[in-house]
């Protein structure tokens, strides 16, 4: 099981902070998972297509195109704000 | 030192102990960001802050790295918080010792402009007239874009 988790607004989007999710072969980039994601919730996909997106798989950004697999944790960063 | 931490911290009590550490650093310059009190037409009821156990901390690190390649700092504490805070706690506190004040300043200027835009953290204004997601302002962008300018110096 791969371990999914949204940040900020994104959370609000996923309707959670974590998901555990079976990444089926064929899924084998971020982008193929987003586009999974958006089939199964039209308005989640549309969010996290969004530009400012940023993506981190095994606490390293990662771009739209690496590989993923069955065992990675994938973050969804909306744009940052702290202080 | 990086500090993220959901229990509120007392900005005077961490200044002294850092003073006290800095020694005969000949500067010392501290900065604390407060919970404002209104956005807007609306009264701030609190802040939620989110971040990402572990990839923050490292975020962090590498922000102070940066500074320390820039400017000749002698120490830099960086204390923020995270979780629910009402308005006037204190939400983050920059320290940094140097030699000279120049650099101290320089530093603690570039540190907050990249907390701001670059450190990972998520931050929710609650409202009276409800809640809302906070992204930085153009203006935060521009502020941290000022020191793209002279990376090489």
């Amino acid at each position: 099981m791969a371990r999914l988790l949204f940040f900020g607004k994104l959370a609000d989007a996923a309707g959670a902070r974590a998901r555990q999710v079976k990444l089926e072969p064929e899924t084998r980039t971020i982008d193929d998972l987003v586009a999974v994601l958006g089939d199964e919730d039209a308005a989640l996909g549309a969010s996290l297509n969004e530009k400012s997106v940023r993506f981190i798989v095994n606490e390293t950004l990662a771009s739209r195109d690496a590989a993923i697999g069955d065992k990675d944790e994938i973050a969804f960063l909306p744009p940052v704000s702290g202080g | 030192m990086i500090r993220v931490c959901t229990d509120p911290f007392d900005p005077g009590a961490e200044l002294s102990v850092f003073e006290t550490k800095a020694g005969a650093a000949g500067a010392v310059v501290s900065f604390i960001g407060k919970v404002r009190e209104a956005a807007g037409d609306s009264a701030v009821t609190g802040l939620y802050l989110e971040h990402y156990p572990g990839v923050t901390e490292r975020s962090i690190a590498e922000i102070k790295e940066e500074a320390a390649k820039r400017w000749a700092i002698d120490d830099v504490l960086i204390i923020h918080r995270v979780g629910e805070l009402g308005p006037g706690e204190p939400i983050v506190m920059v320290c940094v010792a140097a030699a000279h004040r120049r650099d101290a300043f320089e530093a603690a200027d570039f540190l907050m402009d990249y907390l701001k835009t670059e450190a990972m953290f998520w931050k929710k204004e609650i409202r009276e007239d409800g809640e809302a997601w906070i992204e930085p302002r153009d203006a935060d962008y521009k502020d941290a874009a000022r020191w793209k300018d002279d990376e090489e110096e």
